[in-house]
């Protein structure tokens, strides 16, 4: 059954901006991205979003809801009273462009700085070959839909622009750890997560994990992972003792540092 | 409440005052953590600079064991090499269990949303003008976890030791069992489950491996730690309860409030 639904709507760009309330009709079964497409065309055919599949999988239209990271087309309006106002924002992170769109041009640099994976030789018959299991391992970092809400809701960069030149963010550190987990790869990217992509500055208070629209446990299976490797690497006297009387876990053997 | 220049209400972000729009109560996990962390610092430092009552035979309290200081009668199991130490016998061992949770990463979490509000809580806006994570020291030690790890491991197991002596009775006769054991036991499994499946262990049983294939035992230890892991949390408030609970049973009963219930 369709009732009568007020949003508050962030309209703006850099210049400045604020909250306009809207009410419009909605049907049972919608979702925010539907009562904002009807806004558009009924009452502000101006109003600015970024979409695409409506599904869930392409990560366009990151926004937040009621203050809190969402996927607009995947927050049902059933999950609020229906006379509750829904308050829809840009991300807060990044630079606002106008409306609900916002320049997220910071990730695609940081995933820029990001060495590739370096695969090593083929077999004599010409192929590569993995166990499934240490295929699995990956997959789950190969969901990310690259709608950057954890990269939003990280406050190492929300709440300090002038972090983001030193930190990847968190999408980058599951990136990482995929690379530093794959058995074929030859880069150890284990200096560069802790200097260059500064995974130091993450203090693992698990928001990114907590927005995650594809259920990623971006901390617990790649963050801290990554931090471990790193202790391995600069902080634990036992692995450099080790490597020092040789010792050396052979699991990194053929790897080069980048 | 505008915070910084640099963050949500910075030049290029979209221009929103308020330093959250989130309408549910999200203060209330971070209070729970801070009242009940709090709460759990006062009561531990009071009894461990107390140095008395934490003996009433066969229990010995979680916090004074091993008891390496100069002891009561009967608590020590191990000796009292520190026997010279003019402080309280609990302060030897405590930095151990206390480093172990301190940085833990669990517990780094809680205590920095709770306590230093970095972030108070998700989409809400730090009070702090600058932030530099754990890249500078003191934060930095927060990489020694395995190493409080290796010595909480050691503490597991004397907390074993003394809840296989707890089996006996006030005279240390076998084969008895009381309240006390029954708390003792609990918290040993609680302690257990909270040490093994802690981060560090994960890594170091097999999650540092790049070939799982190559590794078939360690893969199977790494997916058991990693089963126990998704409760890390849960473990450490139901572990921090488990091993107060203990203590102040041993105290009521070492101050003669209580009576030990004997059960055979």
């Amino acid at each position: 059954m369709g009732y009568d639904l007020t949003m508050r709507i962030w309209r703006g760009d850099q210049e400045g901006g604020g909250l306009g309330d809207y009410t419009v009709e909605v049907s049972e079964g919608e979702v925010v991205l539907d009562a904002l497409h009807r806004v558009q065309a009924t009452q502000a055919g101006d109003l600015a979003i970024r979409w695409n599949c409506k599904a869930g999988k392409c990560g366009s239209c990151s926004a937040e809801v009621n203050g809190r990271p969402r996927l607009l087309c995947m927050t049902r309006l059933s999950d609020f009273e229906e006379s509750e106002i829904i308050t829809v924002t840009p991300l807060r992170t990044f630079p606002v462009i106008r409306d609900l769109v916002t320049d997220v041009s910071y990730n695609y640099e940081k995933a820029k700085e990001l060495p590739y994976a370096d695969l090593g030789p083929r077999d004599a018959d010409g192929k590569r070959r993995m166990a499934q299991i240490d295929v699995e391992r990956g997959q789950e970092f190969r969901k990310c839909i690259e709608c950057f809400l954890c990269q939003n809701t990280c406050h190492v960069v929300r709440d300090h622009e002038d972090n983001k030149p030193a930190f990847a963010g968190p999408r980058f550190f599951i990136r990482y750890a995929e690379l530093d987990m794959h058995p074929l790869d030859t880069h150890d990217r284990r200096a560069l997560a802790q200097d260059a992509a500064g995974l130091g500055m993450c203090n693992i208070t698990k928001c990114c994990t907590e927005v995650c629209p594809e259920g990623i446990k971006i901390t617990d299976n790649a963050i801290i992972p990554m931090k471990e490797r790193v202790v391995d690497r600069k902080f634990d006297p036992l692995v450099w003792l080790g490597s020092k009387i040789g010792l050396r876990n052979r699991d990194d053997e053929g790897r080069s540092e980048v | 409440m505008a915070t910084t220049d640099t963050g949500v209400t910075g030049p290029t972000r979209a221009r929103i005052p308020q330093r959250t729009l989130r309408q549910d109560r999200w203060w209330l996990a971070p209070l729970a953590t801070f009242v009940v962390f709090a709460a759990f610092v006062v009561y531990a430092s009071v009894r461990a600079f107390m140095g008395r009552d934490y003996y009433a035979s066969p229990y010995l309290s979680p916090f004074y064991s091993p008891c390496l200081g100069d002891c009561v009668e009967g608590a020590s199991d191990f000796g009292q090499p520190f026997r010279a130490f003019p402080f309280s016998a609990a302060l030897l061992v405590l930095v151990f269990p206390l480093g172990f949770r301190m940085t833990c990463y669990y517990y780094r979490k809680a205590y920095y949303r709770a306590f230093w509000f970095s972030p108070p809580a998700c989409a809400v806006a730090e009070p702090h003008k600058t932030y530099s994570g754990e890249t500078r020291f003191p934060l930095l030690l927060q990489n020694a976890h395995r190493w409080f790890w290796y010595a909480a491991v050691l503490v597991g197991l004397v907390l074993t030791f003394d809840t296989v002596l707890a089996f006996r009775n006030e005279d240390k006769e076998w084969g008895h069992m009381g309240l006390g054991t029954l708390l003792m036991l609990v918290n040993i499994v609680l302690i257990w489950l909270y040490t093994l499946s802690c981060h560090s262990c994960r890594h170091a049983v097999g999650g540092r491996l790049r070939h799982f294939s190559k590794h078939p035992v360690r893969y199977r230890l790494w997916t058991w730690v990693s089963r126990l892991n998704a409760h890390h949390a849960r473990y450490a408030w139901y572990s921090l309860f488990s091993v107060a609970l203990v203590d102040l049973y041993v105290y009521l009963l070492a101050t003669g409030t209580i009576e030990d219930v004997r059960f055979f």
